[in-house]
């Protein structure tokens, strides 16, 4: 009797512990490159860079301990101020327009079924092409004297503004180019959505007299709203990260207008080796973004619907 | 209805069409008022002119390079690790997973600074190295989009392989492979697209005009020859070309890979 007991306690504390083992040998091989990948391109970059934010540091000698000075230059920084403005300015305009364009798109595609996979063929052009690419046709597009747009304008008697060249509009030209190339993608993302609904749903609400716009309103849009919340999230958090527009359409100008937080941490480290400054505005970066996708993760209560 | 969608198509294609016609126009000629679409004068030399002015042919070959390498790396180390995580038992499982997933909201700024310290220190700078060897070492992406589709592929062809004593990298090799095609192809195209699309990367790490790719390639052309525009759009027109054709030919993988990874989120 006494001799079970043993045995059982003895398994109780220790063939969970080789099971363990043998499971881990069996799953060593399929895990180990993702789990080394983790720690030396994720795990110990986050750590140094925090790490880094506290140095003041050219690449050239050692990195030299300032504490939070770069934070405290962040703060008092006009700069720092005018490029947040710019962030902000880019999220305002861009979010509304990428998460609403492409859900009306969507809709709209979801209605006929004759040439769906031609058109969303065609709206994914600018999804799949390179945001360089796509800089080069739209600052010729945007080009104030020659470039297409005005001379349309032109043609109706507006006279065009300068965009790209104009502090006022360069980023308004940008929002419009990022929001043309992401409609497409944030478009497949909702038609999915969409075709979850069951069509008596709207047969219903016709039935009952509901217009297209109430239909949006009342049904499109509350069983979607799972699907925006997500596109919602993604734009904002893209927002917070623009660089490759930025870089190519206007490297920060003119006047700084737009010099997002993307932009510049990437001319502090890159072009000016200012490793420490720039690691810090990272982290800046890094926690405006979890800030504001904590705040949706808190609003989405109000508006989306999980069945 | 109608109306909008094809209007949106308009304004969608239309600008590609532009740099195509752009591409095959003496220079002059866009900057004529009022604005020509289609060519009046056709110039075919200025994708002879690319060769000879920089080395666009190399730019193509390292695109190619590194990301058929990057996409090799991710099909490995991303379905090896799927797989344990849609079908092995381990202890610290679900954490890892989560871990791995946690890894997307970091921005790539603040990762960007240490890897490139890190790959200075490694002598990688001016290599294509940064920019492939990661690429081996998984993905939150890859592992998602796979770890979803193998979970559709029914337990009992596993557990009747297991009885015959196959090992779990059998069963890895010879069912669960085979049967995900669709979502190997898929997130193929997705990484193809993303490291021949790149240009952090590359403007970071490459500064030899013969060790450049077709991003950093344009955008040095474009500061270049500011003067000899319909050059540097036929450089945009090869760059656009093999990806358009990829996405034709895999359109159906591509979007299943966004329904895969975006409707189970």
């Amino acid at each position: 009797m006494s001799r079970i007991a043993t045995r059982s306690l003895e398994t109780a504390g220790h063939r969970p512990a080789s099971r363990h083992i043998r499971e881990w040998a069996t799953a060593a091989p399929f895990v180990a490159l993702p789990i080394i990948g983790l720690v030396v391109f994720v795990g110990y970059p986050v750590v140094a860079s925090l790490g880094f934010s506290l140095t003041r540091w050219n690449l050239l000698g050692p990195p030299e301990f300032v504490g939070l000075d770069n934070y405290a230059k962040l703060a008092g920084s006009p700069m720092f101020l005018q490029v947040l403005g710019n962030t902000v300015t880019y999220l305002v305009l861009y979010v509304p327009l990428a998460v609403a364009l492409p859900l009306l798109l969507a809709v709209a595609l979801n209605q006929h079924l004759r040439f769906r996979s031609l058109y969303r063929a065609v709206f994914f052009l600018p999804v799949v092409t390179s945001t360089v690419a796509i800089a080069l046709i739209w600052s010729f597009i945007y080009n104030p004297d020659y470039g297409p747009l005005n001379q349309a304008l032109a043609a109706i008697g507006v006279d065009g503004p300068r965009w790209l060249a104009d502090p006022a509009w360069a980023m308004p030209a940008i929002v419009i180019m990022s929001v043309w190339k992401v409609a497409g993608y944030n478009m497949v993302i909702y038609l999915a959505g969409l075709q979850a609904i069951p069509s008596e749903y709207y047969e219903v609400a016709s039935l009952d007299g509901a217009s297209a716009l109430q239909r949006l309103r009342y049904l499109t849009v509350p069983l979607v709203s799972p699907t925006m919340f997500f596109v919602l999230i993604i734009s904002i958090i893209s927002s917070f990260q623009v660089f490759e527009s930025t870089y190519m359409l206007t490297q920060g100008g003119p006047l700084n207008s737009t010099t997002t937080l993307g932009l510049w941490v990437y001319q502090q480290a890159f072009r000016y080796s200012n490793m420490g400054y720039a690691s810090a505005i990272a982290w800046v970066l890094f926690l405006l973004t979890l800030a504001f996708t904590l705040m949706q993760l808190r609003l989405q209560r109000r508006w989306v619907n999980y069945e | 209805m109608n109306a909008a969608v094809i209007a949106g198509c308009v304004i969608m294609a239309v600008p590609f069409a532009w740099m195509l016609f752009g591409s095959l126009k003496p220079t002059s000629e866009l900057y004529s008022v009022p604005p020509t679409f289609i060519p009046t004068v056709w110039r075919p030399e200025n994708y002879a002119a690319l060769l000879e002015r920089v080395p666009f042919a190399q730019y193509v070959f390292n695109s190619f390079e590194i990301a058929i390498l990057v996409v090799v790396g991710q099909l490995i180390s991303c379905s090896l690790a799927a797989f344990a995580f849609a079908r092995l038992r381990f202890k610290g499982r679900d954490v890892l997973f989560v871990l791995l997933l946690a890894a997307i909201m970091v921005p790539a700024q603040v990762l960007v600074i240490p890897q490139f310290v890190l790959f200075r220190q490694l002598g990688w700078l001016n290599t294509h190295l940064p920019l492939i060897v990661p690429g081996f070492f998984g993905g939150a992406f890859g592992i998602f989009l796979l770890r979803q589709y193998f979970m559709t592929i029914p337990q009992e062809l596993d557990d009747a392989a297991r009885l015959d004593g196959a090992s779990a990298l059998r069963i890895y090799w010879h069912i669960c492979l085979p049967l995900s095609k669709p979502a190997l192809a898929a997130l193929a195209v997705f990484i193809f697209m993303g490291n021949w699309n790149d240009l952090l990367g590359p403007v970071i790490y490459l500064t030899d005009y013969a060790k450049m790719t077709l991003t950093v390639g344009l955008a040095y052309l474009q500061g270049q020859y500011v003067t000899d525009w319909s050059v540097v759009l036929a450089g945009g027109v090869v760059s656009v070309v093999p990806i358009l054709l990829i996405f034709i030919i895999a359109q159906r993988h591509f979007v299943e890979g966004m329904v895969i990874s975006g409707l189970r989120r």
